[in-house]
């Protein structure tokens, strides 16, 4: 497990042992990716970050189209593998949460202790505000900076 | 009688049971809340999960011992039990009961309403 912000680790450690997730990945919304676990090339972390951002962009302007708030989390289900993104407001700005599990699990564990991880991110956020602010436009950029970061190339 | 009727049936009958807390359809493979009947307070969501997961789990180990899955599930605590019928479908029923529940009627009333969700 790979993180940038070392007080996002026991969260995270946590909702791993408890969900039996294979695979778990935290960014912002702006493509900078907080922390991973499972991945084992930064090429694939960088395509599920840029997918699920955009899935996750999608998915609220859907519900913004539809007049509803917004979605709590899209769930892809599979027969081998399924996949639940969830984006959440922290007090370092609204993040993502991209997990991975098999059948030795069920969506409802993995949205249950996904929910506790949260809680607990949200009370060991740092007060203050990060370094520097991360925009929009800088998407590519942090992407890869955050990349180089956690694996370490 | 719609599928959404026949659950809620099934828990009137379960709820009313004397010392029956609430209960809930859970589809096992899901771990999510089909239907349910509970008291406030109480998160069926979570009950959803864990006892989906649990009865996962026990039919798995059942069927690797070679016996049967089970038919009928009592997980006794210090303040109550989880009371859990498996179904077709991957459906659950499931009850919280306090300490003086009559768990024999609770018994036959949940693998009853089971039986009739099928």
């Amino acid at each position: 497990m790979r993180a940038l912000e070392p007080w996002v680790l026991e969260p995270l450690q946590t909702f791993l042992a408890e969900s039996s997730a294979r695979l778990i990945l935290l960014m912002t919304t702006s493509g900078q990716v907080i922390a991973q676990h499972g991945f084992s090339r930064s090429f694939e972390v960088m395509t599920a970050a840029a997918l699920g951002s955009a899935i996750v962009a999608s998915t609220e302007e859907l519900a913004r189209i539809m007049g509803s708030p917004r979605f709590g989390a899209v769930v892809h289900g599979g027969s081998r593998q399924s996949c639940m993104l969830s984006a959440f407001g922290t007090p370092r700005g609204r993040w993502i949460g991209l997990v991975v599990f098999g059948p030795e699990t069920s969506v409802g564990i993995v949205q249950l202790f996904f929910d506790q991880m949260v809680e607990e991110l949200v009370s060991a956020a740092p007060r203050e505000p990060p370094a520097r602010l991360v925009l929009a436009e800088n998407f590519e950029h942090e992407l890869h900076s955050s990349l180089k970061e956690l694996f370490g190339r | 009688m719609t599928a959404m009727t026949a659950a809620t049936v099934a828990l009137e009958r379960v709820t009313q049971v004397p010392g029956v807390r609430g209960s809930l359809l859970i589809s096992a493979v899901d771990g999510l809340v089909v239907a349910e009947r509970l008291m406030d307070g109480i998160d069926g969501r979570a009950i959803a999960a864990l006892a989906g997961n649990l009865v996962q789990r026990l039919g798995r180990a059942t069927v690797g011992a070679g016996i049967q899955s089970p038919t009928f599930i009592h997980l006794r605590g210090n303040a109550g039990s989880v009371l859990a019928a498996p179904g077709a479908n991957d459906l659950v029923l499931v009850a919280l009961v306090g300490l003086d529940a009559n768990l024999g009627l609770a018994r036959i009333e949940m693998l009853d309403a089971v039986g009739r969700l099928s």
